[in-house]
């Protein structure tokens, strides 16, 4: 017989959390969280990290409307986890702000003076780099799930107690 | 004493040997027998070769890599353990442990010859059991372009001009049997002019749908240290992977069943059931084997910062991933 699979993905709207069937330990251990129901509940363009490591974190963002314009001194990455989101892109006329040493991306004060270099559409599954010292903002039509890959920084928001299992 | 130690006769099944210090390693048509100065351990030359393979191909990996709940290495990064009951409980306890030491590199040859002499025409050690021919039987011919697959990684994100292609039919990777209704669409860049080679997209979900290689992550975008190393799952991971340092997951699509064990006794712990978006820690002090009953889409992310190895040389490495 000859089987049609089915691969099963999720969404912010449809989502089925797993679990964890403890014998001996604590679940705590485990930090266990889901992407889109971390995004479900957050506040657009909120970023809230579901996996940390040193300085490093895989953040939940819920993208919906328009975001504020942000930049990092360093790339960082976007995917796209259920719907389109749009990622807009600015090269900046002055770039001598950023500092060099500081982690994650940061809020700009409104859209930046500089050329505009395009955009990215970005379906389910997708991933966008986000360049380092590039402006970039985001656009959703609905409630969508980003995941980043980024560093701990000032849009990085930690609440481990209320999105993980305990 | 009475032998007890396997009869294998190379005469009649045409394989070779190997050995690594006191370590002496034989196969028949059905098992590897693994010779130490206490005794024989036996594992199904399946099950083995799989686990050989995944060694390999992360050259000894993060920690310890348990081709079972006895035999094993463990990764010191420039050298490597050999054990025998050094992860059990039992074997600790009376004194039935076995260890030693070797250069990486020196060992590293040793698993590789016997890989290649014992993997024979049609066994794929990379793949889900449905998509190769079986280990069993006598020598017969080898299947070194499977097992000299080496895992892609990106300098700074795949599909980026110069670095690591995107997988596709053109360069043969074709989509998984699994996958066949994954999404194929690339993303779409409407870059202004003079702009163009600077916004840089790939559909990753499809990708990962081509990838013909089970439990063997890539690495496909880079943050400093931060590696994001998705795989495709399917059926069991050959080894027990015994935890050094933390490792997240994030299921990206179907389901895979985590059974964690105590790193060092190899006493139950938890199951993990992850989901699609679902986003766990393996903590440092265990080891965990997964179950995927369809293929599924996993991304693993690493951070391989040198301060993590001075913190497990020095044994401050966090042994969870967030305390809260
Ligand atoms: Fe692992």
């Amino acid at each position: 017989m000859s089987v049609e699979y089915k691969t099963t993905f999720a969404s912010i709207d449809n989502y089925n959390k797993g679990g964890v069937q403890m014998v001996s330990g604590n679940i705590k251990d485990y930090v266990f969280s889901n992407v889109y129901e971390v995004a479900a509940n957050a506040a657009p363009y909120e970023r809230i990290v579901v996996a940390k490591n040193l300085v490093y974190t895989l953040e939940s963002c819920r993208a919906e409307g328009e975001s504020p314009w942000y930049t990092c001194a360093h790339d960082e990455f976007a995917i796209a986890f259920d719907y389109d989101v749009e990622v807009h892109f600015i090269k900046m006329d002055d770039t001598s702000f950023i500092d060099d040493e500081k982690d994650g991306s940061f809020r700009l004060d409104g859209k930046p003076a500089g050329q505009y270099m395009g955009k990215i559409t970005l379906n389910r599954g997708h991933q966008a780099l986000l360049p380092e010292k590039v402006a970039y903002c985001f656009k959703a039509e609905k409630p969508a799930t980003l995941v980043l890959q980024a560093i701990l920084g000032d849009e990085s928001n930690e609440k481990w107690n209320e999105i993980c299992l305990t | 004493m009475t032998n007890l130690t396997a009869v294998v006769n190379n005469e009649q099944t045409g394989y070779q040997n190997f050995s690594a210090g006191s370590f002496t390693f034989r196969r028949d048509e059905y098992f590897a027998y693994i010779d130490y100065p206490d005794g024989e351990h036996v594992m199904p030359i399946d099950a083995f070769l799989k686990a050989l393979m995944r060694d390999i191909a992360w050259g000894f990996f993060y920690g310890s890599v348990n081709f079972d709940d006895v035999f094993g290495t463990t990764n010191h990064y420039g050298n490597v353990d050999m054990f025998i009951g050094s992860m059990n409980e039992e074997y600790v306890n009376n004194g039935k442990d076995f260890m030693e030491n070797f250069p990486s590199e020196e060992l590293m040859e040793v698993f590789q010859a016997m890989l290649s002499d014992w993997t024979i025409e049609g066994f794929d050690p990379f793949a889900a059991p449905q998509e190769t021919g079986t280990a069993w039987g006598p020598k017969n011919g080898n299947n070194d372009e499977a097992i000299s697959r080496t895992r892609q990684v990106a300098q700074r994100m795949i599909g980026i001009p110069g670095d690591t292609e995107i997988r596709s039919d053109k360069t043969g990777y074709t989509v998984n049997r699994h996958f066949k209704d994954v999404d194929q669409s690339q993303p779409v860049v409407d870059a202004e002019p003079g702009f163009e080679d600077q916004i840089h997209g790939f559909n990753l979900w499809a990708h990962l749908s081509r990838s013909d290689v089970t439990w063997n992550p890539s690495i496909v975008s880079i943050c400093k240290q931060s590696l994001l190393c998705p795989t495709t799952e399917e059926f069991i991971l050959p080894v027990e992977h015994g935890n050094d340092r933390v490792e997240w997951f994030v299921q990206v699509s179907d389901e895979i069943i985590w059974d964690i064990k105590d790193g060092k006794s190899s006493k139950p712990r938890a199951s993990l059931v992850m989901r699609a978006g679902d986003v766990a820690c393996m903590p440092a002090d265990i080891r965990h084997q997964g179950y995927s009953p369809k293929r599924s889409m996993l991304i693993v992310w690493e951070n391989g910062s040198p301060e993590i190895m001075e913190k497990i040389k020095d044994g401050t490495v966090p042994r969870v991933g967030v305390e809260f």
